[in-house]
């Protein structure tokens, strides 16, 4: 019994800081994603630079992020201390689950980071390029199989994004969802679908060892020393890049504001982030203040038009 | 260099004081998160991640290898003792695990249970070092049209834990499934069964499932009774450790269970749960003494420990050559790797050689300190009967509620100015389930299994008709995918028609008899 009691007291340790933490960060997810990973990565920052003297990350998983959010917004309002880590995903979960909650109801504060996603095929699919897709989608929709993340987040997007700019219908996209990135890698490696559609980092090392070949990227440029054309250099004029972000309470005073974006852009500028940066392979995509609310603003008019042209969201 | 050099040179470097420390720390957290209901290897590891930011790679390896088995360990004790769960891969092992330390033989079930998860980890982490791009290959050719083919041979082989009555049996099989229908449909991102509730987008947790219907029916289940209270439980009756009759029984177990539990975690769509049903299975079908399944066989258990650890280790064969993490802890360990430089995937074993294999070398002393740690400490656990019941079961509630609390039981709500946890609900409701399908005689695993098998065939069923554009002939056009279903009817029929000659048989001597 004298075991149990000290995992306990092990446990109750980590769990339970012994100082009060000047920020709070919520991942609204389960530990290890990106949501996590970013919360993380701040937390460590933001302590290493001395920016804060002790960060507190929690995990509220589920939906989408719309679970954290919520309880975000419940429990935080008028608190200059909680940020909460988000995203595009979130976007098209608060659409597709109805959610009461919404990012109207807190304080956006910056991006932090982005990555475009990548259409690949198996390296022996007769897919060449971006126009053999497009030929393939044209003549029968339903049997370009794509295999990306989650129902309604950023991949499907994509996918019906890709398809509305081409001319296709799209409703009749056949996307099958897989519950990550990576398990739809598993997918595209084993030839079980036509085309793998994710962020880059996902499918990154197997497009370098020449398992799989990248058609195209989403992201506006081609990133630095990359072969991978971007969507528009092949003829399709669309542009859709997965970002993550950071917000604040709801109801909080300029000044508080002010103090919370400061201190976000001493993050983004020091060292320990740009290592952090750098060894996740993440692509500094910074907007704080007004570009970022009416970026934010129009990402969220687009994705609902497209969910609704899916058929996700009535 | 050659495999074995690097692997020596691994294996120098990480049986270094410092790095021995490392490892029974690890281990030792590992252990204590298995054992409580809950709280699981990924958040342990997270929250670790930062601490190993100072560390060097070697070191955090060792500490995390650990971790991650001693936390696939540490759930079967419970499970054994307590027939509390404390992860989702341990729930088989109460079925025969703590029939038997109910009659005394708790240490030789536990002793089995820490060999055999020993001897898989061996086995899996050498399998590990040497067949993994051959292994990864063979999982990548696993469509979803094969996939739903292994989910239909899951589904009957688990009859195995269905107890006396297959009504019964299919009865609870089928609440599993309803509950496994709850929430967000991946395919298409709706809603389902969820009643407007927030709290139930992700569906039921099978973990606080789990934990409801075994630790807190089970609590109920001993209050409602007071012939249960009086009833004396033999801490140790006989020998606190295996005998030679034990040691005959569990070797062959411990070796099935590693061959199937290592291929089925090296999947991307496996999961160690379902190595542990195929190996029951296979245990009860193989065994010498079928009548002692359901009363305390010693393969029951020593099978699934053997097949939730080789699992363990299969899970770092896709995340090691693809970079792909199958479960949530493998997702953080990917992390841990990559802010040592380590880039998992197709070109890690050319590039990363040094570090790959003292990881290697990393799980095998983890390994090895894992069964120096826990059997030494059995006579110690199996104590943990003696205590009245009363207090016992009072220490489960506890335990059971935090875990579920520390987990994802956060003040989700509130009722008035009282803030709960919906979670706590859900654990209390699932709870008076588990109480009444023991009081009128249904099994408690079959809901579990339900519960993590629907969804699974579900997803694998929809996306093969999905990529066949409908076409149901997908499901049987792949050699794998016929393989499985062979294998399936094999297993349900071949017992069908011994029961039918048997019958034939006893026909005959009647009619004999009538002469």
């Amino acid at each position: 019994m004298n075991k149990l009691f000290l995992a306990a007291a092990i446990t109750g340790a980590m769990a339970i800081p012994a100082f009060a933490a000047d920020y709070t960060i919520m991942a609204p997810a389960a530990p290890g994603g990106g949501w996590d990973q970013t919360a993380r990565a701040m937390q460590n920052a933001l302590q290493t630079e001395g920016i804060s003297g002790n960060v507190q990350v929690t995990n509220v998983p589920g939906a989408g992020g719309t679970i954290g959010l919520a309880q975000f917004v419940n429990q935080s309002t008028g608190n200059p201390n909680a940020l909460i880590v988000g995203g595009y995903v979130m976007v098209g979960a608060i659409l597709t689950n109805g959610s009461p909650v919404s990012l109207a109801n807190v304080t956006p504060i910056a991006r932090l980071t982005g990555e475009s996603d990548v259409i690949v095929v198996p390296a022996n699919s007769e897919l060449q390029t971006v126009d053999d897709l497009v030929a393939m989608l044209k003549a029968d929709p339903g049997s370009v199989s794509w295999a990306g993340g989650s129902a309604g987040g950023v991949d499907h997007i994509a996918a019906g994004l890709f398809a509305k700019t081409v001319g296709v219908d799209p409703t009749t996209v056949n996307y099958i969802a897989y519950s990550g990135g990576g398990e739809a890698l598993a997918a595209v490696l084993g030839g079980q679908v036509t085309v793998g559609i994710s962020g880059l980092g996902e499918f990154d090392a197997q497009i370098q060892s020449g398992d799989l070949r990248a058609l195209a990227s989403t992201g506006a440029e081609r990133l630095e020393g990359s072969e991978i054309p971007t969507l528009s250099e092949s003829g399709v004029d669309l542009v859709v890049e997965n970002w993550r972000m950071v917000a604040a309470a709801p109801d909080l005073t300029d000044e508080q504001k002010a103090t919370i974006n400061a201190d976000i852009e001493k993050l983004v500028t020091s060292a320990t982030w740009q290592q952090v940066l750098e060894t996740n392979g993440w692509v500094d995509t910074y907007l704080a203040g007004e570009a970022f609310e009416t970026q934010l603003a129009s990402d969220i008019a687009a994705t609902e038009t497209i969910l609704k042209d899916i058929g996700l969201v009535q | 260099m050659d495999t074995f050099g690097l692997l020596a040179d691994g294996l120098l470097a990480a049986i270094q004081v410092q790095n021995l420390l490392y490892a029974l720390l690890g281990v030792t957290l590992g252990t204590a998160v298995g054992v409580l209901p809950g709280i699981g290897p990924a958040l342990t590891v997270a929250l670790l991640l930062p601490v190993t930011y100072r560390l060097d790679p070697t070191g955090s390896l060792i500490m995390f290898a650990g971790i991650y088995y001693g936390g696939m360990y540490g759930g079967s004790t419970t499970s054994i003792l307590l027939n509390t769960p404390g992860e989702s891969a341990s729930i088989v092992t109460a079925l025969e695990g703590n029939k038997m330390a109910r009659k005394g033989r708790g240490g030789p079930a536990l002793a089995t249970a820490a060999i055999g998860s020993f001897i898989a980890g061996l086995i899996a982490t050498f399998a590990l070092a040497f067949v993994a791009p051959w292994v990864v290959k063979a999982a990548l050719a696993f469509g979803p049209a094969d996939y739903f083919a292994l989910m239909v041979l899951a589904f009957v082989t688990v009859s195995a834990a269905f107890g006396d009555s297959a009504l019964r049996g299919i009865t609870a099989l089928f609440i599993g499934l309803g509950l496994g229908i709850i929430g967000i449909d991946l395919q298409t991102g709706q809603a389902r069964l969820s009643f407007g509730i927030p709290d139930l987008l992700d569906g039921i947790e099978v973990t606080t499932l789990a934990v409801a219907l075994f630790a807190i029916g089970e609590t109920l289940a001993i209050a409602s009774s007071t012939s249960s209270l009086k009833e004396e439980v033999l801490a140790v009756k006989g020998s606190v450790w295996m005998t030679a009759q034990d040691w005959k029984r569990s070797w062959p177990a411990w070796l099935r269970g590693t061959f199937i539990g290592f291929p089925i975690g090296a999947m991307p769509a496996g999961g160690a749960e379902i190595g542990t049903f195929f190996s029951y299975a296979a245990e009860r079908k193989l065994s010498k003494h079928p009548e002692e399944f359901g009363e305390g066989a010693i393969e029951g258990v020593a099978g699934p420990e053997a097949a939730n650890n080789a699992s363990a280790a299969g899970t770092l064969v896709p995340l090691l050559t693809l970079g792909l993490p199958t479960s949530a802890t493998a997702a953080i360990m990917l992390a841990g790797f990559q802010q040592f430089g380590l880039q998992p995937g197709p070109l890690l074993f050319t590039n990363n050689a040094p570090l790959v294999w003292s990881l290697v070398a990393s799980l095998l002393v983890a390994n090895l300190m894992l069964l120096v740690l826990n059997l030494p400490l059995i006579g110690l656990w199996v104590k943990l009967l003696t205590i009245p019941k009363p207090w016992l079961y009072a220490g489960i509630l506890t335990f059971a509620t935090l875990g579920t609390l520390g987990a994802n039981g956060a003040m989700s709500g509130r009722l008035g100015p009282i803030p709960f946890s919906f979670e706590l609900l859900i654990l209390l409701a699932f709870g008076i389930l588990g109480f009444i399908l023991r009081r009128f005689g249904y099994p408690i695993a079959p809901v579990v299994i339900g519960l993590i098998l629907g969804p699974l065939s579900e997803q694998q069923l929809r996306r093969a008709l999905a990529i066949s554009q409908g076409d149901p002939l997908v499901l049987v056009s792949s050699p794998i995918a016929i393989t499985l279903y062979i294998i399936a009817a094999i297993a349900l029929l071949v017992p069908l028609y011994f029961r039918l000659r048997g019958k034939g048989a006893l026909l005959q001597q009647m009619a004999s008899d009538e002469d």
